[in-house]
């Protein structure tokens, strides 16, 4: 018989407000290790929100989140140990324009992780040469392509040794001809065995990559399934309707 | 009567400018720290913390520097605590220059994206870490030509500080008018005096802006 085994992401009940509109109403997800899923959904139906909720940028007002065995606080005092095992990469990089490649990815080791230099600097050697960018590391954002720069933020990611990474929407605020080097990586890390939660618009590469689909709508999960089941045999008329309108572009 | 030279009245004034200089770098460089004690209070998670330094940039800025000086300088020793004009000069400008500062350096602050907030949050840093490593480094640089611009308020500032009896340029100057009886003269001198240190300041703090807006 096989272990019960937790899943690594677990979301129970998640409700949120902005004000007086409920954003998310009641969302359950679980997530097991090594699993790639991704959120789809139109614009408003809570995607982001949902995602910046588990790692403690939005705070939840009702439900439990619970990511390795570590609870998102209720008063959100201390997210440090959460924030160490989940990694999240921004539509807009968010690379510290201050700093260097290798800077970029240095810092939370050296300040979050008290790592010494020698062993800070191997780290992020290793993590900007597995997105590519080895030759990069005393480049400045500035001087780097949208591309690069979500690749760097990504082995910024990487490099903290995150047990799940969170993408909101990576690949939208670059030039089509970027996207793939983007995508690459991130197939990349999926087939390593990285648990992967990605909100994004590329169906093609959620149906190739992903394990599972979620479609978002009106704040809750309408459907989930294998992004091929779903894509195929949407079972409510607003995934339906999603996949037509996505398709129709 | 007593004869005075142009040379007599200007090496006076040049002597009790030496005053107006300490007590603006004095200000400016306690101010400087102060203010950036109250600027990271004001900009913390922590709310009662944001919430007092709130008040004190308010108070500060919503009452006149005279007001503050004569509160320290009268109210303090009501309260047991001796003041002699020198202190309550450097204090009561030290409180209104943290004050300044803190307010232009949070426009600074607020100035860095939101992003990179979220993006150190989400790399596990905590407050103190996101700002000492990725916001003032940020912040820093556009807050260097507002920040040399207050300096031309705080040189200024100084001669209100004559008022309760300091003896800086302005202070030297009614002194010295009321023996030579040429207020024209004299405060004329007083002038050029603080034209020739504000002046500086506000031409360094120009060119350093237009340095910055090429940088970008
Ligand atoms: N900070 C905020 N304050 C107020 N309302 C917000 C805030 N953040 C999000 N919302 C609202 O919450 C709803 C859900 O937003 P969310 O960003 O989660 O949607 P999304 O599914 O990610 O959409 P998109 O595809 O456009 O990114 C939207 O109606 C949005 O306007
Ligand atoms: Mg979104």
């Amino acid at each position: 018989m096989s272990p019960v085994k937790t899943p690594l992401v677990k979301l129970s009940a998640i409700r949120k407000s902005f004000g007086p509109v409920e954003v998310l109403k009641g969302v359950d997800m679980a997530v097991e290790e090594g699993q790639v899923v991704a959120m789809i959904g139109r614009s408003g139906s809570g995607k982001s929100t949902l995602l910046r909720s588990i790692n403690g940028l939005e705070r939840i007002d009702g439900g439990v989140i619970e990511v390795d065995g570590e609870c998102v606080d209720p008063g959100q005092i201390d997210l440090r140990a959460l924030r160490q095992k989940v990694g999240m990469v921004f539509q807009q990089f968010n690379l510290f324009p201050h700093l260097t490649a290798g800077e970029n990815v240095m810092l939370a080791l050296k300040v979050v992780k008290k790592q010494d230099k020698a062993t800070t600097r191997a780290a992020a050697e290793a993590a900007l040469a597995k997105v590519g960018l080895g030759h990069k590391f005393d480049a400045y954002p500035s001087q780097l392509s949208g591309g690069q720069q979500q690749r760097v933020a990504i082995a910024r990611s990487l490099a903290m040794a995150p047990k799940v990474l969170l993408c909101d929407e990576i690949t939208s605020a670059l030039d089509p001809e970027l996207v793939a080097e983007v995508l690459g990586v991130v197939r990349k890390l999926a087939e390593e065995g990285m648990t992967l939660i990605l909100v994004t618009h590329e169906m093609r590469f959620a149906r190739e990559v992903c394990d599972r689909l979620v479609f978002m709508h009106g704040g809750r999960i309408a459907e989930q399934g294998p992004p091929a089941e779903l894509f195929d045999r949407p079972s409510t008329p607003e995934l339906a309707q999603f996949i037509g309108m996505v398709e129709a572009r | 009567m007593l004869n005075f030279t142009l040379w007599d009245i200007l090496s006076n004034l040049l002597l009790a400018a030496r005053w107006t200089v300490l007590l603006s770098l004095i200000a400016f460089v306690s101010g400087g720290v102060a203010g950036l004690l109250l600027l990271v209070a004001r900009v913390s998670p922590v709310p009662p913390l944001r919430v007092a330094a709130r008040l004190f940039i308010e108070v500060f800025q919503g009452t006149p520097l005279l007001m503050q000086l004569f509160i320290v300088f009268f109210a303090l020793p009501l309260i047991g605590i001796e003041t002699s004009a020198w202190t309550s000069a450097a204090v009561g400008l030290t409180l209104f220059t943290a004050a300044y500062l803190a307010e232009i350096w949070r426009g600074c602050v607020e100035a860095v994206p939101k992003g990179q907030w979220e993006a150190s949050a989400s790399l596990a840093m905590t407050f103190p870490e996101q700002m000492r490593h990725v916001i003032l480094p940020q912040a820093l640089r556009i807050a260097v030509p507002p920040t040399v611009g207050f300096s031309v308020q705080v040189v200024k500032g100084t001669a209100v500080t004559s008022i309760i009896g300091f003896v800086e340029v302005t202070k030297a100057g009614t002194m010295i008018t009321n023996a030579t009886f040429q207020p024209f003269l004299v405060y004329g001198l007083v002038g050029l005096i603080y034209f020739a240190l504000c002046y500086p300041l506000s031409l360094s703090a120009k060119a350093l802006e237009r340095k910055l807006n090429v940088a970008r």
